[in-house]
């Protein structure tokens, strides 16, 4: 939201917050964000122990994003086009 | 006796300092950022909480619970462990990184030109592994178009000759130049699927770097209005080698941190990064309180994120090559605590 939108952080937090459903402070709690990742399938850290092949990650959580915050995400865009999705 | 508390001089050095050792370096360091700026001091309630955070022997200082930033960065990885994709995908799955920046080791735009394609490539394949927002990063830097680096006369060999119009005219052909080479990594890293550029330390070159920059970022701006655009500063004034520049009737050289940012924000740029740099003959309490002082004007008035520079050398952190974390975690929460900041 920062980096195409210009939002100061605070307007920022509340836009992101209120579209995934939780409250501004719940964004930088890793126990809350990761059972919203999940629900949303926004992709999750992966290690050895922990693996969600199942899951979305990269490429397929920001088409996730992208539709979740109604935010264009070019390389989002770029790949629909390239892959005939447009 | 006073109680003393370990702290960091501006060269990284850990010395002790006592509670009123260090509440003299604060107000010293306000009053000669106010004097040199004119700009206000830092407010009795600030410095009180400054001092807070600095006499105290933690290794580690935070912000509170609820009042993080996000991070911007100058490259985050330069074939550390393998390749740039691995490593910003360590920056986004190790380190938890909020966005990253695919950046080439020469880090100037005009070094990065003659490469495009392989850096475009090097973008789009990151894109595919990467979930966090991708910016691409390089510097302005002026000074490699000027001979024997580059195409135009050296004005840094000129003005000691007093050739001043010449030195001037050098300059100007340079800006030509960089414009070109800035909005073409532009176009290319936007095709390529970049969330967004940073132009790093501009104006590291004096007015022209910065005007250099600003004429990209517009021409970048009307061309891609969805692409995001970082401009970073060199440092908190603007040096006036070339001295007669000007951008939509404001004359560069001498401008502080608020009136860069009211530029940057002009042209189009979406995130504004002020830059202090370090005096490493004063110690970290002065150092912090300083670039507070300069660059708190500019929170009265943004409209666009505001990323201060806190890192090596800049932004209260010592100069130093391997950084204290207890330096640089009092810094950072110190500017986002008193400046109210959109992100680091």
């Amino acid at each position: 939201m920062q980096i195409t939108r210009g939002m100061r952080i605070h307007e920022a937090k509340a836009y992101v917050a209120e579209r995934l459903g939780v409250r501004p402070s719940d964004l930088s709690d890793p126990l809350a964000m990761e059972d919203v990742r999940r629900q949303h399938q926004l992709g999750r850290i992966t290690t050895f122990e922990m693996s969600y092949a199942t899951e979305s990650s990269a490429m397929e959580a920001k088409f996730r994003i992208a539709e979740l915050l109604d935010l264009p995400v070019n390389c989002v865009q770029r790949f629909r086009r390239h892959a005939g999705l447009a | 006796m006073e109680n003393s508390y370990p702290t960091r001089d501006g060269d990284g050095s850990l010395v002790r300092m006592t509670h009123s050792q260090l509440r003299s370096e604060l107000e010293e360091g306000t009053q000669a950022a106010a004097a040199r700026a004119k700009v206000p001091l830092l407010t009795t309630d600030e410095l009180d909480h400054l001092l807070d955070i600095w006499a105290s022997p933690a290794r580690f200082s935070a912000v509170d619970i609820g009042d993080e930033v996000v991070l911007t960065y100058d490259g985050s990885g330069s074939k550390t462990v393998g390749t740039r994709t691995q490593d910003l995908l360590i920056y986004e799955q190790m380190f938890g990184a909020d966005s990253v920046e695919l950046a080439h080791v020469d880090y100037s735009f005009k070094a990065v030109k003659t490469i495009l394609p392989h850096e475009a490539q090097n973008m789009k394949d990151a894109q595919l592994v990467l979930t966090a927002p991708v910016m691409y990063g390089a510097m302005p830097n002026l000074g490699l178009y000027s001979q024997p680096d580059g195409p135009v006369p050296n004005w840094s060999e000129l003005l000691p000759m007093t050739k001043i119009a010449e030195a001037r005219a050098a300059q100007e052909e340079a800006i030509e130049h960089a414009v070109k080479d800035m909005v073409a990594v532009a176009d290319a890293m936007w095709e390529a699927g970049a969330d967004g550029i940073d132009f790093d330390t501009a104006g590291a070159a004096g007015d022209a770097d910065l005007l250099a920059t600003l004429r990209a970022v517009e021409k970048i701006r009307a061309k891609h209005p969805d692409m995001g655009i970082e401009v970073g500063m060199a440092g908190e004034f603007v040096l006036g080698v070339h001295g007669q520049l000007e951008y939509d009737g404001v004359r560069l050289a001498g401008l502080w941190p608020r009136e860069q940012m009211e530029l940057v924000h002009r042209a189009g740029a979406t995130i504004f990064g002020p830059a202090v740099n370090v005096n490493t003959r004063k110690s970290g309490a002065w150092n912090i309180a300083r670039a507070l002082t300069l660059v708190k004007p500019c929170m009265d008035v943004a409209e666009i994120p505001v990323h201060m520079n806190v890192g090596m050398g800049v932004g209260g952190v010592p100069m130093s090559s391997y950084l204290p974390l207890d330096a640089v975690s009092r810094a950072s929460r110190a500017c986002v605590d008193i400046l109210r900041l959109d992100g680091l």
